[in-house]
């Protein structure tokens, strides 16, 4: 059964959370992280915030690299195209 | 109750002040034009404490009517014609965000050709957007409409949006003798509106107009079909029931006049209603068996209380102001289909008539009434559709 709310309100903040739209995804993005620089352009463009930055230990320093959370990219493809460094191809995606 | 002199717009004005509104977003279209008019000289008057918005479209209108009634406050409004038609896709998310909305429509024809006059073909096309529909017959019953739609649009059972077709000019523009209502009977009648399910409070955070995939959108429109099928129904009654109480005059979803022994009951909406009766007075006195069924609600379409009228008549003349291009009359065509499952039922005839301000006369409703009489003899519906009072000859391109 579905509960339903008058009015289709929502009383639950941020609960689009919950909403995981990764599987809409037809293509996939595939980052390769050694030639990623951590230049954030691919998180500014992501038009579902499906990136995030994260710090990594490389030769026993911290570096700044994407990371794509593929519960909520669709597969648009605008972080491969913006990607500074063609550090992201898009692939079919296979089930 | 005072006594008052008024036109059709200074009815529902009056009647929208008189509910206190908070917020009335509105933009200037004729025949309602006198609406926002009349509000803004209240508000400049100090007769009124309400927040006026000038917008620049009917779309801003209804989208800031909708914003200002997920806060919580009370929202009134009034267009016509090409103003409902701009709004169109505001008003199916008023309904499903149950935001009791309340709207005074000057029923005006479409374009092309461009034309200002009465004609119900504004609100009939928005008859699926999920708004409570009432059509007023005089200004006195624009007002009391008005008035009823706030407490029946905000009962917690229904919430939603509910609007008032007052024909262009006939009534809009035609000043009456009306009863008005005083502000404290008003403020006995209606209660402040307090919404439980959306209001403005950083304490209460919620999302609102949400996105609803396919596993959960089937289940939220039917939940407001419960609010418009089942529960608005009751409601209305209801109100009707406490308005002729305190101030004696009687609403009904569907009015029947001299229909008991009728063989022929014609069927009208609106201004024309006055004419029809007329119609049907003449004619009984002639001995003739006819009757007439008003439709006040059209939304929710009170279909058993018009069958109970209709059933034992043996043709219903169904006057339909707008048209179904390719089809034939709207309400026709609701009436037909309410009588389908039915083992007895009366043949039923659609009559398309004054379209764009077309006068609708005495003599119009005799044709219509003869042309059922034709229906009787023969026992058999010749034609479905029939337009009145047309002289068309095609012209040539030159």
């Amino acid at each position: 059964m579905v509960k339903v709310s008058i009015g289709a309100v929502n009383y639950v903040p941020a609960s689009s959370l919950n909403y995981k739209t990764g599987s809409w995804r037809s293509m996939r993005p595939n980052l390769d992280e050694t030639k990623c620089k951590g230049c954030n352009l691919c998180f500014i463009f992501c038009p579902d915030s499906a990136i995030v930055m994260c710090e990594r230990i490389i030769d026993g320093k911290p570096k700044k690299k994407a990371q794509i959370n593929y519960d909520y990219c669709k597969g648009c493809g605008i972080c491969a195209k913006e990607c500074s460094a063609d550090a992201i191809t898009m692939t079919e995606e296979v089930k | 109750m005072v006594k008052m002199v008024m036109r059709g717009n200074e009815a529902t004005a009056l009647g929208a002040k008189l509910c206190r509104p908070h917020v009335i977003p509105a933009y200037p279209i004729t025949p309602s034009t006198m609406f926002p008019e009349r509000i803004s000289e209240y508000i400049a008057d100090g007769e009124l404490d309400s927040e006026f918005v000038l917008v620049e479209s009917e779309h801003s209108a209804m989208s800031a009517a909708i914003g200002a009634a997920a806060t919580g406050a009370r929202v009134t409004t009034a267009t016509a014609s090409q103003g409902l038609e701009l709004m169109h896709e505001m008003l199916f998310i008023a309904s499903g965000m149950r935001l009791p909305i309340i709207m005074a429509v000057g029923n005006r024809a479409l374009s092309a050709p461009i034309n200002i006059w009465c004609d119900h073909q504004d609100t009939i096309s928005a008859r699926d957007c999920g708004w409570i529909q009432m059509y007023a017959e005089r200004n006195q019953e624009a007002l009391d409409l008005m008035i009823m739609a706030f407490k029946i649009g905000e009962n917690k059972r229904v919430l939603l949006p509910a609007l008032v077709g007052l024909d262009a000019f006939v009534l809009t523009h035609t000043q009456e003798i009306v009863d008005a209502p005083t502000q404290e009977e008003v403020d006995k009648f209606l209660p402040p509106y307090k919404p439980t399910h959306v209001y403005l409070d950083p304490k209460r955070p919620i999302s609102i107009g949400s996105f609803g995939s396919p596993d959960v959108y089937m289940e939220f429109r039917f939940a407001q079909d419960i609010a418009m099928s089942v529960e608005a129904p009751k409601v209305i009654d209801e109100v009707f029931k406490e308005w002729e109480k305190l101030f004696g005059r009687k609403y009904q979803k569907v009015t029947a006049f001299e229909c008991k022994d009728a063989d022929i009951i014609i069927v009208t909406m609106g201004s024309m209603t006055g004419t029809a009766r007329e119609t049907v007075r003449k004619l009984r006195a002639a001995g003739k068996k006819v009757g007439l069924c008003k439709i006040t609600v059209l939304r929710p379409f009170p279909d058993q209380e018009l069958k109970e009228i209709l059933k034992n008549a043996k043709v219903v003349a169904v006057a339909d102001r707008s048209l179904s291009l390719g089809y034939g009359g709207p309400v026709y065509a609701e009436i037909a289909s309410s009588f389908i499952n039915d083992a007895k039922k009366p043949m039923v005839q659609s009559f398309i008539i004054g379209l764009g301000g077309r006068d609708v006369l005495i003599k119009d409703f005799e044709t219509i009434v003869s042309k059922c009489e034709a229906t009787v003899r023969s026992g058999k519906v010749e034609k479905t559709t029939e337009w009145i009072n047309v002289n068309y000859e095609p012209a040539e391109v030159k």
